[in-house]
């Protein structure tokens, strides 16, 4: 059951026709109207959730965005942007009275400018296609979430996406220099640029992660960075998730931060190497995969130190990559681990809390018991580097009442992440998924300063409505609202 | 000036405030006061709230009250080979005054990095999260304690830089990263701006992982001098600076800095320590595209300005009369730049905005999003007010 969404606006819905027509004069050849072709859109990578969209309009420039939002605007229209749909947290889950945006006709690179490392790309451009026009200047743009051939960096911006090499190279936060961005009564704005930093107000870092709520994204500069000499990496593995902790905290504690750190738990080794046969030792419990970059030199350097600190822990196996090819294969297993649970349970789904590291071999045990509890099986891949937990809760949907038990027992798993000190979400989002969780982490005033945030940008809420807040304020109200030891003066406010 | 003890306190004083319709300007160790419009607002201090709350280096990160010295806070991550990336430093190198004021807090709200920001990121990208008081006189909090964190708008960005006009913060978590090792700083002599930044750009195109790259120019009896810094352990360092040494053959020899020398330089440039100049009384800090750097330079120094370039160009530290004010502006635009005004004397400072202007669209969404923490206005001291701005005769 997805999570209970704005009840939709029936005068909206009676003017469907004319919504319609209006957006078509807009975009003549870019708005779909009938339920077939609209099904495409109806979720997106979190597939539980699914909501047909009044229709979809698919703009081509930033000009039919702006009118497009500035008629929606007029006309108290809700708008729900869109990029490759790649989202784990329904982000892009589209609302019945609400107009979905498209932006997969925005897919061109405008310019590559090396002299000042940037690439200037159009928001519906793959993450990985970046890295493909740059990559014979010997560029590479460093953000890689697992979904990279497929995501748009748009969505990247929308979501403030990670990966793999995020501990060394950042999240999109932190390789996004500029954005030209629509507001929703269509003013088109540009912040940052090509220089490193912007003027004023860092309403940049504020708009990258935003999940869609404040703005249209028509336009991003990205760093680009010299590709790294040489990736090595060292498969490590431990017979408890206690020395494979001790063993990253070593790493670190020995002033080396790898490109990527990586963990695996037994259910998520026998997964994969089922599914892509890396050459995963089957009897561990937990497997480390490390990978360091740099000149070759480094990279050498590093991985004997890695090696030495593995066995000062009690590595039980240890292998080190000898070409690229083999560092590729340590690596498919981990980038195949979601697919590959997809193959040993019917449903799976993906949480993604972070953690101090420290509470790791605390939290899984906590899992354990909670898998029992609720009587579904996990299997864990981590961000090990930043203490970010992947567990893929195992369900079959088709079996009454099991999806039900695994959003509950994902529920308890994020719980536990802020209990111990950490998050509800590293990297996917809030979106709809872990919307009403949100109080579990901020009080009511904390939620309220957001909105405040939120109201600068979209008074009339019609951005992606229903998303990251549990409650739906109206602004007007939020301006007069004041906050008295926690207790919110209008409980008669809808709750969704 | 008022210095209360603790976050209660604070609240008070903002409702205060925020209540009567007066302003207060937040200060840490007040070495930036010397940055915008004169002015007689209240001052609240956070120095009394100066406790460090919990550092985990195993962890990365650090969670302190905006009142605690800087140098103290780098002592501490010293003792544990740690360090705030971000290469901040304290103001009073820059503008002069008593040394080791500098707090965190102010630090966060200039979001002033130093050389390492092309390798390590800017202070906003080391904000983990904080506890703040709102101009509504509420405490609230933002981000996490976690050095990766979606959850809610990334609100510590907007802190970074925001000059203390959005809330009174009360405790920042940030990330802290280990030391490097080693460094070693490679120069080139003698060339010009262009050709420094060229051989610059070459070298952060080139996978040498450039930790800090400026040019100072040639001064009377000493030529110019390129620095290329590079960090990490030995063996990377020795292959890296094989590289480059290849690489930029042509633009001269790259020759290794003794250590002394090379800790002096980069400290001037990071303090944006130009020959102080009785005829050049405005201190400019401009960013603009990197491979804009020597064209924006020589268009400084046209209107009588001295500088110096960091960032691989993207950074130009500039001294200037109070005459050019309007033509640096001008030079930071056409660059695809801007320029604050960092030092100036006061009567400059009435007639020039130390704040490069925003467009308008901009302008007024940061007004609304100032309003949105603070809808009275309590936290505008009117420092960076344009609305009396003139062009100076």
């Amino acid at each position: 059951m997805p999570p209970a969404m704005p009840e939709p606006d029936r005068a909206t819905l009676s003017r469907r026709g004319e919504i319609t027509a209006a957006l078509r004069r807009i975009v003549p050849h870019g708005v779909i109207d009938d339920a077939a072709s609209m099904a495409v859109y109806e979720s997106d990578g979190l597939t539980a959730y699914r909501q047909l969209p009044m229709l979809v309009v698919l703009p081509e420039t930033t000009e039919q965005v702006s009118q497009i939002l500035k008629y929606c605007s007029a006309n108290n229209v809700k708008i729900v942007p869109r990029g490759a749909g790649t989202s784990l947290s329904g982000g892009a889950l589209p609302l019945a009275d609400g107009v979905l945006l498209g932006m997969a006709k925005f897919n061109r690179v405008l310019e590559v400018d090396y002299a000042n490392r940037v690439a200037i790309v159009q928001p519906g451009v793959t993450n990985l296609a970046i890295t493909k026009e740059v990559e014979g200047e010997g560029f590479y743009y460093a953000p890689d979430p697992s979904s990279q051939i497929a995501c748009s960096i748009g969505g990247n911006v929308a979501e403030n996406s990670g990966g793999v090499h995020c501990l060394k190279y950042g999240l999109t936060t932190n390789n996004v220099l500029g954005v030209e961005l629509v507001l929703v009564d269509g003013e088109i704005i540009r912040l940052g640029g090509r220089g490193l930093e912007q003027r004023g107000l860092d309403l940049l870092g504020l708009i990258v992660g935003s999940e869609g709520l404040l703005g249209v994204v028509t336009e991003v500069t990205v760093r680009i960075l010299p590709k790294p000499e040489l990736a090595r990496a060292i498969l490590v593995g431990f017979s408890d998730t206690t020395s494979a902790g001790s063993c990253v905290a070593g790493v670190i504690a020995a002033g080396i931060i790898p490109a990527g750190m990586e963990m695996m738990d037994r259910p998520a080794i026998h997964a994969a190497e089922a599914f892509v046969h890396a050459g995963y030792p089957l009897d561990v419990e937990a497997l480390l995969i490390i990978e360091l970059d740099g000149p070759a030199a480094e990279c050498d350097h590093l991985i004997d130190r890695v090696a030495a600190i593995a066995k000062e822990n009690g590595a039980v196996s240890l292998r080190t990559s000898t070409s690229e090819a083999e560092r590729l294969t340590m690596w498919a297993g981990r980038k195949a681990a979601f697919p590959a649970v997809g193959r040993i349970s019917p449903d799976y789904y993906c949480m993604d809390g972070t953690i101090p590291r420290r509470k790791l071999p605390h939290v899984l045990q906590r899992m354990n018991e909670l898998s029992i509890e609720h009587g579904l099986g996990v299997a864990n891949v981590f961000h090990a580097g930043d203490g970010n937990l992947h567990p893929l809760i195992l369900y079959d949907a088709n079996k009454p009442g099991e999806l039900e038990r695994a959003e509950e027992f994902g529920a308890d798993i994020l719980r536990l992440c802020v209990e111990v000190g950490g998050v509800l979400t590293g990297e996917h989002g809030v979106g709809v998924e872990k919307r009403d969780l949100m109080p579990v982490m901020f009080t009511e005033t904390d939620l309220n300063q957001q909105q405040h945030v939120k109201c600068a940008f979209d008074p009339a809420s019609l951005m992606n409505p229903g998303k990251v807040f549990p409650q739906l304020h109206r602004c007007a109200e939020m301006g007069r609202m004041h906050v008295h030891r926690g207790q919110v003066p209008r409980p008669d406010l809808p709750r969704f | 000036m008022l210095q209360p003890a603790d976050e209660q306190e604070i609240r008070e004083i903002v409702s205060q405030h925020a209540a009567s319709g007066s302003a207060l300007e937040i200060v840490g160790g007040g070495t930036k006061q010397g940055i915008g419009r004169p002015r007689e607002t209240t001052r609240l201090s956070t120095s009394r709230l100066n406790r460090v709350i919990n550092y985990d280096p195993a962890e990365l990160i650090l969670t302190v009250e905006p009142g605690a010295k800087l140098s103290e806070i780098e002592a501490l991550l010293a003792q544990h080979n740690q360090m705030l990336a971000f290469d901040p430093w304290d103001f009073a190198e820059t503008a002069g005054g008593e040394p080791n004021r500098s707090t965190i807090g102010g630090v966060i709200g200039s979001g002033f990095a130093g050389p390492r920001r092309i390798s390590a990121g800017s202070v906003r990208d080391h904000m983990l999260g904080f506890h703040a008081i709102n101009g509504r006189g509420e405490a609230f909090k933002a981000g996490g304690n976690v050095v990766k964190n979606v959850t809610g708008y990334d609100l510590p960005k907007l802190m970074a830089a925001s000059w203390g006009q959005l809330c009174v913060l009360t405790q920042v978590t940030l990330k802290v990263l280990p030391r490097p090792p080693e460094s070693r700083t490679l120069a080139l002599r003698g060339l010009s701006h262009a050709a420094a930044v060229d051989a610059m750009s070459r070298a952060m195109r080139a996978p040498a992982d450039v930790a800090a790259a400026c040019h100072i120019p040639a001064q009377t009896s000493e030529p110019s001098i390129t620095a290329i810094r590079l960090e990490g352990f030995g063996p990377s360092i020795e292959a890296r600076a094989r590289l480059l040494t290849g690489l930029l053959a042509d633009a001269g020899k790259l020759e290794p800095m003794q250590t002394s020398e090379a800790g002096t330089h980069w400290l001037c440039i990071r303090a944006g320590n130009l020959p102080q100049s009785h005829q050049l009384p405005l201190l400019w800090r401009i960013i603009v595209p990197p491979a804009a750097g020597a064209d924006a330079l020589d268009g400084i120094e046209r209107f009588g300005g001295i500088g110096m370039l960091d960032w691989a160009g993207g950074l130009i530290w500039a001294r200037t009369v109070a005459e050019a004010a309007v033509s640096i502006r001008e030079v930071a635009d056409l660059s695809g730049g801007h320029a604050m005004l960092v030092s100036a004397p006061e009567e400059v400072q009435r007639d020039i905005p130390a704040q490069h202007p925003e467009q308008p669209g901009v302008a007024a969404l940061s007004h609304r999003v100032r309003a949105a923490f603070d809808p009275s206005g309590v936290f505008d001291p009117h420092r960076f007010d344009a609305h009396r701005a003139r062009a100076p005769a």
